[in-house]
């Protein structure tokens, strides 16, 4: 048994097992996890925490699923380097290392009353799946539920169950979009921001959730703003090399900020004129 | 459909919006009613550029044929959204095929009919021209991001 954590701080992971582990693209797997130790408080949505791949290394994940949204932890992890690649190779009864929940949170409470807008590309819609079980949950006490996704090709899209599920509901508009697609498909094609203009909502009244890579992300507020969302009211989760998560080791630092601990989801009005300085 | 309906449905597209009416009729004037079954190619590349959509309902894909690999849809238009501009610029040929993917409901507008309209009246080209260059302008900037392959491997 491992020492207390609470009692050796934060930056001590504790041990989850992998009960399952779901392929979702080519590159892209979720994984299930449980607590061996003491279960770490449960995130919010928008939470993220520090994955260990023992022997390997430590990332930053975003949660794609909690006990709200799916009765179980679940991280939705891309490979892209060794730490991803062993987390993604995991199999059952698997045992890696977690630290967090660390950071801020996308605030739906505050979007209650509102048009809500979510606007994810690639596998940036793990950190908003949780946000969204929420919001869909709660439905009555939001107003226009719009859900925009885009990704590269139909095979990249993630969590198409979902979204098949989402768009079966008659009171939420989900709509797809991919980058490139043969004429089999028949969804969207286009990036994700032409979504914006075709989808229905009261700008004004409305608080948009966005994640994505970051120059999506730069664009889709732009358009955002441009059909009237304030910029106070557009939160962006952005990515940085998260080491430490608590703020100490400033690998994550965008100017004043701290992308672990001050976001990593973050008002746009606060980032927009950190996003265009090159040297940050 | 009588030119004052032809109007009435242009009247409700954004991209008219605020146009005087007086240059709505003329437009319209332009103008007829359409639909295409799913599937219907609406046009191909090569062919002679003769008119311009503007979207009701449906959706419509832009397409090109890449030996070897088949037809590739580079864009979708839904409703609200102009197909083709292609009958602005000599030679007036299509670039690339254009089919319905949905059942799609068009204002179909002759271009030859209405480039005349704006010889006649430089200011109806001018407002028409700006509305035509911000629409270019949105889809230039979508293609760049499109190219970006922002979802690819950083790796």
């Amino acid at each position: 048994m491992l020492a207390d954590p609470v009692a050796v701080g934060p930056m001590v992971p504790r041990r989850y097992r992998v009960r399952g582990s779901t392929p979702e693209t080519a590159d892209t797997v979720t994984i299930e996890l449980e607590p061996l130790d003491d279960a770490l408080s449960d995130p919010a949505p928008g939470q993220f925490h520090m994955l260990w791949a023992f022997g390997v290394g430590e990332v930053p994940v975003s949660v794609s699923g909690d006990r709200v949204s799916d009765g179980v932890l679940r991280h939705t992890i891309r490979s892209v380097g060794a730490v991803t690649a062993a987390l993604c190779d995991s199999a059952p009864g698997d045992v890696i290392g977690l630290r967090g929940p660390f950071g801020s949170t996308w605030g739906i409470e505050e979007a209650a009353g509102r048009d809500v807008v979510v606007l994810a590309g690639g596998i940036g819609l793990a950190p908003l799946r949780t946000a969204v079980a929420r919001v869909l949950g709660e439905r009555e006490r939001y107003g226009r539920v719009v859900v925009l996704v885009g990704g590269r090709s139909p095979a990249d899209l993630v969590f198409t169950r979902d979204l098949d599920r989402w768009r079966a509901r008659f009171d939420a508009h989900v709509q797809l979009t991919v980058d490139h697609a043969d004429p089999g498909w028949r969804g969207d094609v286009g990036v994700v921001t032409r979504l914006i203009p075709r989808a229905t909502f009261d700008a004004a009244n409305t608080v948009a959730l966005v994640c994505g890579p970051e120059v999506m992300m730069r664009f889709a507020a732009e358009a955002l703003v441009d059909a009237g969302v304030a910029p106070a009211r557009i939160r962006v989760a952005m990515e940085r090399n998260m080491k430490c998560a608590i703020g100490h080791c400033g690998h994550c630092q965008l100017g004043p900020l701290f992308i672990c601990k001050d976001g990593s989801v973050l008002a746009y009005e606060r980032l927009a004129p950190l996003l265009g300085v090159r040297e940050l | 459909m009588s030119v004052r309906e032809i109007r009435d449905l242009l009247a409700a597209e954004a991209f008219f919006h605020d146009l005087d009416a007086d240059y709505l009729d003329l437009i319209a004037g332009c103008g007829t009613n359409t639909h295409f079954a799913a599937g219907t190619m609406i046009f191909r590349e090569g062919e002679p550029a003769d008119t311009f959509y503007v979207l009701r309902s449906g959706k419509v894909a832009l397409e090109i044929h890449v030996p070897e690999r088949g037809a590739l849809v580079i864009e979708t238009l839904g409703p609200g959204e102009l197909l083709g501009w292609s009958w602005l610029f000599p030679p007036y040929k299509w670039h690339f095929d254009a089919r319905a993917i949905d059942g799609a409901s068009a204002v179909a507008l002759d271009g030859a009919c209405l480039r005349g309209k704006c010889d006649d009246d430089p200011r109806l080209g001018y407002l028409l021209m700006q509305r035509f260059a911000r629409v270019s302008q949105e889809r230039l900037q979508a293609t760049r991001l499109q190219l970006l392959d922002v979802y690819g491997n950083a790796r």
